[in-house]
């Protein structure tokens, strides 16, 4: 904790940038950089919600995108019906996340290994088929929401900068709530099942409970960044849970650095960042992003975490 | 009876396809132990180049041959410079660089042969209808695709439990450090393996194409099923994969057909033509999660070991 390392460095200043960037964005007017950031720190919390499970838990979903829909559609669905209140909205969302995860977690978890990232994907697709399905809802085409939570008085989701800073408030809760999790017995526990199942199993820990709950308090904190990305988009479509989408949220984690605390912050914020920048560079921006991403998986062991890591040592 | 008839076979055609793509996966998957996502990307590019050559050389058999070997080309080509870095290493990488190698594929697409989809036109011979049984007609072109699907999986058969080559792929998925040591090429066994798998990917987009159009992405969707398939058939089993995909073929296919008449007598008109394709997508990962629960490895696990 007290020595200095690059790693340190790189996070307090990306956090300290992230705080201020509401500042720099109403100085040079430059609003556009606040709707980005806020959909990258949202997007940076889903990220770090997949950690824990992944990093921490050793549990490789590849369907964590289904609680960005389930979260968007609670919040979507109850607007139409005329609930408009974040009070009811969100706890609903952080239900219907956890109910979700209970049933799918508690069916994934008897399989192991890559039978565990094909059912989680077959749970996220059929999730993403029963949205497809909700014609009262919007069916294929997703849903408009024509207004967002209401939290009577206490912040305003219109406003720009109130709304920026409620998500980043949301993330760096999460991220305390992780770092918290990982330090506890319970996260001893996980970090041993990661390591070795079997042996935890002797010494006589139940391995399905510690896993299963851990995967529903996962599974909730991507629920509420499918609430706010449902704000900030103003719209919530089935495409939220496609498995590509699954599969932008792990990338993000081993870019940063799978099991790190701050990795998956820094995946988010530089693999959105290469995209918008990449995309404003060339229309084929994929083409780039691609094979990089291959030569990351190649040679970037620990993404940039483990690389800072390395630099501080070298 | 005729509809029934009919979407029974139709079930079949999508089912044999499924094969033709779940096959290579599954090779690949249980003899290099590579999860590899951009399967559907091959599924995509023989589509493509059989659209393109068929209409360079204007005849469809020759442009699918071309297509064929094209593919067969592309994989070896992709295993050699990317996949093969990829073997021994966690499955997790190997979702992470695929998933890279999808967003490429999808991209050069888009530049070469730009955002619209093309079209395979299929010659006149193939698309009269032929009579099967007394008063049932069937399209010729999916009468062949059944056809050609059903030699391919015997061959594939053939080739695997009863020729030399196929010996050693079954060995080397069994034990890859010792027909190193009793002085097989692995590594060329391996460049061969994928490459089939490419050409029977190549070939599914090819068969797929003149009825879907060709266009991006297309391989996306396909290949979760694949996927879907090979995890209920057991991984790396051919047997496997050929009864799952059949299984799931013919569950996508009627569900598709009838479940929006059956569901018109619980619902209303609209909201049964919305719910029932989802409901039959869903049909098959709810058909999954219920093998996966009960047996773990599949219903035909390689017997490895």
């Amino acid at each position: 904790m007290k020595t200095f390392t690059v790693a340190k460095a790189v996070t307090a200043l990306m956090l300290a940038g992230l705080v201020l960037l509401p500042l720099y964005s109403q100085l040079s007017g430059n609003i556009f950089i606040l709707t980005l950031f806020t959909r990258i720190v949202i997007l940076a919390l889903a990220a770090a919600s997949l950690n824990l499970i992944m990093g921490f838990g050793g549990m490789m979903s590849f369907g964590h995108a289904a609680y960005l829909g389930i979260g968007g559609y609670a919040v979507g669905m109850l607007a139409q019906e005329g609930v408009g209140s974040g009070f009811i909205q969100f706890p609903v969302a952080l239900a219907a996340s956890a109910t979700y995860a209970v049933v799918i977690g508690a069916l994934s978890l008897r399989t192991r290994g890559v039978y565990f990232i094909m059912i989680t994907l077959a749970f996220a697709q059929m999730a993403y088929y029963v949205a497809s399905g909700l014609a009262r809802y919007g069916g294929d085409d997703g849903l408009t929401i024509y207004k967002r939570s209401d939290f009577s008085g206490l912040v305003n989701l219109s406003n720009r900068t109130q709304f920026y800073y409620l998500c980043l408030a949301c993330l760096f809760g999460v991220v305390f709530l992780i770092w918290r999790i990982a330090n506890s017995r319970f996260g001893l526990v996980l970090q041993g099942l990661r390591s070795n199942e079997q042996r935890m199993q002797a010494i006589g820990f139940p391995s399905k409970r510690y896993q299963l709950v851990c995967f529903v308090i996962s599974g909730m904190m991507c629920g509420l960044a499918g609430a706010l990305l449902a704000n900030n988009t103003d719209f919530v479509s089935p495409a939220a849970m496609y498995w590509t989408r699954s599969g932008d949220l792990m990338v993000m984690v081993i870019l940063g650095g799978m099991g790190t605390l701050f990795g998956p912050v820094i995946g988010a914020v530089v693999y959105l960042l290469l995209e918008e920048f990449l995309s404003q560079l060339t229309e084929y921006w994929a083409l780039i992003m691609g094979p990089m991403l291959l030569l990351i998986v190649l040679f970037g062991r620990g993404g940039i975490m483990g690389l800072l890591g390395r630099l501080n040592r070298g | 009876m005729l509809l029934v008839v009919e979407q029974f076979l139709n079930g079949l055609q999508f089912g044999l396809l499924l094969f033709l793509l779940a096959a290579g996966l599954t090779l690949v998957f249980g003899i290099m132990d590579l999860v590899n996502l951009a399967h559907g990307s091959l599924y995509m590019m023989g589509a493509y180049f059989a659209a393109t050559f068929a209409a360079w050389t204007g005849s469809f058999l020759l442009g699918a041959l071309l297509a064929l070997g094209a593919t067969l080309v592309l994989g070896i080509v992709l295993e050699m410079t990317a996949l093969r870095h990829l073997y021994g290493r966690d499955h997790l990488d190997h979702v992470l660089a695929t998933f890279g190698l999808i967003l490429f594929f999808n991209e050069a697409v888009r530049l070469i042969w730009g955002p619209a989809g093309l079209a395979l036109p299929l010659p006149a011979w193939l698309t009269v209808p032929v009579p099967i049984l007394p008063g049932i007609h069937y399209p010729a072109y999916r009468l062949a695709i059944i056809v050609v699907a059903l030699l391919v999986a015997l061959l594939l058969y053939l080739g695997v439990m009863r020729t030399r080559i196929g010996m050693l792929i079954r060995a080397g998925a069994s034990n890859r450090e010792m027909i190193g040591a009793l002085g097989i090429n692995i590594k060329l066994l391996y460049t061969l393996v994928f490459g089939l798998g490419a050409a029977l990917a190549g070939l599914a987009g090819l068969m797929q194409a003149p009825i879907l159009t060709v266009q991006i992405g297309m391989g996306e969707n396909i290949l979760i099923l694949a996927f879907v398939i090979i995890v209920i058939g057991g991984i790396g089993s051919i047997r496997g994969a050929f009864l799952a995909a059949i299984f799931v073929g013919m569950i996508d296919t009627l569900g598709r057909a009838f479940l929006p008449n059956l569901l018109r007598q619980v619902l209303s008109g609209a909201a049964a033509s919305t719910a029932a394709p989802a409901l039959s997508s869903m049909l098959i990962y709810l058909l999954m999660a219920i093998v996966l629960v009960v047996r773990p490895e599949g219903l035909f696990p390689a017997n490895r070991r």
